[in-house]
């Protein structure tokens, strides 16, 4: 298993290698910082000594990949990809435009979009799970046809519209929660921050009920044509032990493959939700820098989300051992 | 009045992928046990009406595609000038919704502005009253005909579509009945139709149906022309995810080595960059790339439809990776199987194998991936335009329909047709192609055991 897990993440390392290249080369090749630095000044009346400035200030005036002016280990160290890209490595995501250091900002953020994420997550696959496992336990009668309509119309709803609606029938209608914030600077988790979290949860819940529940009936029903629930049936269970009991362990190897790569992505928590609801976590923090243009945050944040991805593939892996223990990982 | 063609990126990749469509098509028809699957597609009668509804807006698209510019009146030297205004028939079409254009908001059907304005009379007092339109509802003396007038449009447009309804569906019983289609959900379908476009049409030429938005512009007329939008980043991308995943998937699961190990590398890395950053990455580049080289455009449509382009093309790249992956597999089990040992053993060359034996016994993963992404890609535009990352904000769709009109709600009064039409107009284009779309995969998916869900 330890050995196991060693491999894995020695195999990680290539594909962040790949993932780091990628976006260098998006960032730094496509268009080289003299036209990020004309984009930000603005793109008319900018002399080239502001370029040089701006690219001075945030580091852009290096070679990209070989510094040949440089001598000694500088050659490869005093460059844009080695200062901006390999020092992801080490998780130093360096300073944002704006000149804030975006670890501590991170560090900050993963808070809120945890409160949000979290909860959202459990509840979630609580509820789709057991949708469908009533859909399940109804199957092929009205009660299920109406979930499965029910579902197709619930996934064909923009997610935008759940927002939208939620905010507006929730908090300006009904006045029951605040539209938008987060508990304030002294939030600590008690009940008065509870109400800015609790209309983001629902409503993310809510958004994800059709295309999921749908999912796992489709799981479902695939495992109760096997044979062993024809078995099981034969013996005598009742359909509530066939389908707890049974159907549900067996299909936990599925479920997984699905569920537990996002977890870790739960921290990066929703560009979508947070923007909307003004909660101050990394969806928002990544929303805003990708409006107001800051490529180091997008560039730091896709690879915390691809760095995290991976993490969640390694916790799938291990998560089938402990589901089917005739899984052995080696 | 002279005019000039124009064709832009988005039209051309349109009119290709109508050929490819068309091509298809024909090449099904010939081959009954290709045509088979589409069979058991049309007995399916939310499948032939959401195809209904699909080739309704498919129309309204296409329409949209036929782009053209205006020649301006003459002026003294002797070659024409353009506008730099590029119109599409579908815009000529429905030109009063285009032209008509009011000061600001007014609610759908209505006489009058949405928001109280000093307005002073002839003798030079000053009131606040609800100005009436300049177009909405202009015929009627009073405004308190209004109700009555809208009620009358409405019954006789409705008939008048009822009327049209009922032809088109005498004609077209006789054709369905043969070929075994479920004639009666497409009739019911069709006169539902026929009704609603009436009495949209009827009222139309006279008031604004879902009101007018902030610039006074008609959203009846932008949620049709959103439609273009969305169509085409549904279908455009699929351009380049095809090629891309068929050639990728099929040569890593056939020849294996180290040409899988390459692939799988590059797919893993893609596929490990949460999509939404990764479209956001690439699209602000693109940004930087437009806004610096402003000499490429002649004017700002064929900008903003590079823009559009370049999304499709960003979209495809980011999301070819899923099909890849199921085809690579696919490949894998099909290499094995005894036809293609003996295909190998007769000597076939490799080139035949993937082309007769490989190549046609995946369609049916990358048929049902396509029209299952379709939706999938119509609601990312929505979310991609309000992140920023979406299509140009001159270009109509939506995204940006609902990225100008979110903050509405939070007026007093309320303006809620904007946000209400787009998203209304998005559910029945989505809904009905998740509907086809699950007809089709229940059709092509042979996993599926056809008798099971008869139980």
């Amino acid at each position: 298993m330890i050995a196991y897990l060693i491999r894995r993440i020695l195999y990680a390392l290539p594909i962040l290698v790949g993932v780091n290249l990628l976006t260098f080369a998006l960032f730094f090749v496509v268009n080289t910082p003299d036209d990020m630095a004309r984009m930000q000044l603005g793109i008319k009346r900018v002399t080239p000594d502001a370029i040089e400035k701006w690219k001075q200030q945030r580091g852009y005036d290096k070679p990209l990949l070989l510094n040949s002016a440089a001598g000694g280990t500088d050659k490869i160290t005093d460059t844009i990809f080695w200062q901006k890209s390999a020092s992801m490595f080490a998780l130093d995501f360096g300073y944002s435009d704006d000149g804030r250091n975006i670890n501590r900002e991170i560090a900050t953020r993963m808070g809120p979009s945890m409160a949000i994420a979290l909860p959202t997550f459990l509840i979630g696959l609580v509820a789709y799970v057991s949708f469908a496992l009533l859909m399940t336990l109804f199957r092929a009668t009205a009660l299920d046809m109406a979930g499965v309509a029910l579902c197709v119309l619930l996934m064909s709803v923009s997610g935008l519209f759940y927002i939208i609606g939620g905010q507006f029938v929730v908090s300006k209608l009904w006045h029951l929660v605040p539209i938008s914030g987060y508990g304030g600077s002294g939030y600590d988790g008690g009940i008065g921050g509870f109400k800015f979290v609790v209309l983001p949860i629902v409503i993310g819940v809510i958004g994800g009920v059709g295309s999921s529940s749908r999912w796992y009936r489709t799981i479902f029903l695939e495992e109760i044509g096997k044979d062993y629930v024809r078995t099981a049936r034969a013996k005598g269970l009742s359909e509530l032990a066939v389908l707890f009991r049974h159907v549900l362990k067996n299909a936990m190897i599925p479920i997984l493959t699905g569920v537990v790569v996002v977890i870790p992505l739960l921290f990066m928590g929703s560009l979508l939700t947070e923007s909307f609801f003004g909660i101050p976590g990394l969806g928002s923090y990544t929303i805003d820098a990708i409006n107001a243009q800051d490529f180091s945050v997008v560039r730091a944040m896709v690879f915390l989300g691809s760095l995290l991805y991976i993490v969640g593939l390694i916790l799938t892996d291990i998560s089938y051992t402990i589901v089917d223990p005739r899984v052995r990982l080696s | 009045m002279s005019f000039m063609p124009v064709m832009l990126w988005s039209d051309a990749l349109v009119f290709l992928l109508l050929a490819a469509g068309i091509a298809s098509a024909w090449y099904v028809r010939q081959r009954e046990h290709l045509l088979l699957p589409w069979r058991r597609v049309a007995q399916s009668a939310t499948a032939m009406v959401s195809l209904l509804v699909l080739s309704l807006f498919l129309l309204i698209g296409l329409l949209d595609t036929l782009h053209y510019r205006i020649a301006l009146p003459e002026k003294n030297s002797g070659e024409t000038v353009y506008t730099p205004e590029v119109l599409s028939v579908f815009d000529k079409l429905v030109e009063p919704l285009r032209t008509h254009t009011e000061k600001t908001y007014s609610a759908p059907l209505a006489v009058t502005l949405y928001a109280k304005e000093s307005i002073s009379d002839a003798h030079g007092s000053v009131s606040r009253e609800y100005p009436r339109l300049r177009y909405g509802g202009a015929h009627l003396a009073d405004a308190q005909q209004q109700d009555s007038d809208v009620l009358w449009r409405g019954l006789t447009g409705a008939m008048w579509g009822l009327l049209a309804g009922l032809l088109i569906a005498l004609g077209g019983k006789q054709w369905l009945a043969q070929r075994g289609w479920p004639l009666r959900a497409l009739l019911i379908a069709t006169l539902i139709i026929a009704t609603i476009v009436g009495m949209t049409v009827n009222l139309a030429v006279a008031y604004h149906v879902l009101g007018t938005d902030k610039v006074g512009q008609d959203v009846l007329y932008l949620s049709l022309k959103s439609i273009r939008t969305g169509l085409i980043i549904g279908t455009v991308t699929t351009l380049v995810t095809l090629p891309l995943a068929l050639l990728l998937g099929i040569a890593a699961g056939y020849l294996r080595g180290w040409v899988d190990d390459v692939i799988q590398y590059v797919y893993t890395v893609l596929s490990s960059i949460p999509s939404v950053l990764l479209i956001a990455a690439a699209v602000l580049m693109m940004q930087v790339t437009i806004d610096t080289h402003p000499q490429w455009f002649d004017n700002s449509a064929s900008r903003a439809d590079l823009r559009l382009v370049f999304l499709c093309l960003i979209l495809g790249v980011t999301s070819w990776t899923g099909l890849c992956r199921l085809l690579r597999g696919e490949t894998l089990k099909l290499r094995e199987m005894e036809y293609i040992q003996a295909a190998q053993a007769f000597g076939v060359s490799s080139m035949r194998i993937l082309t007769r034996h490989i190549v046609p016994n995946v369609m049916h993963i990358v048929l049902i991936s396509l029209v299952m992404d379709f939706s999938g890609l119509v609601l990312a535009e929505a979310v991609l335009s309000y992140v920023g990352v979406g299509v140009d904000p001159s270009m109509i769709s939506f995204g940006t329909m609902i990225n100008a009109a979110r903050l509405e709600m939070g007026r007093e009064p309320m303006v809620w047709w904007a946000l209400a039409s787009a998203f209304g107009f998005m559910l029945a284009l989505v809904l009905a192609a998740n509907l086809f779309a699950d007809a089709v995969r229940d059709a092509f998916d042979p996993r599926l055991n056809r008798t099971e869900f008869a139980k």
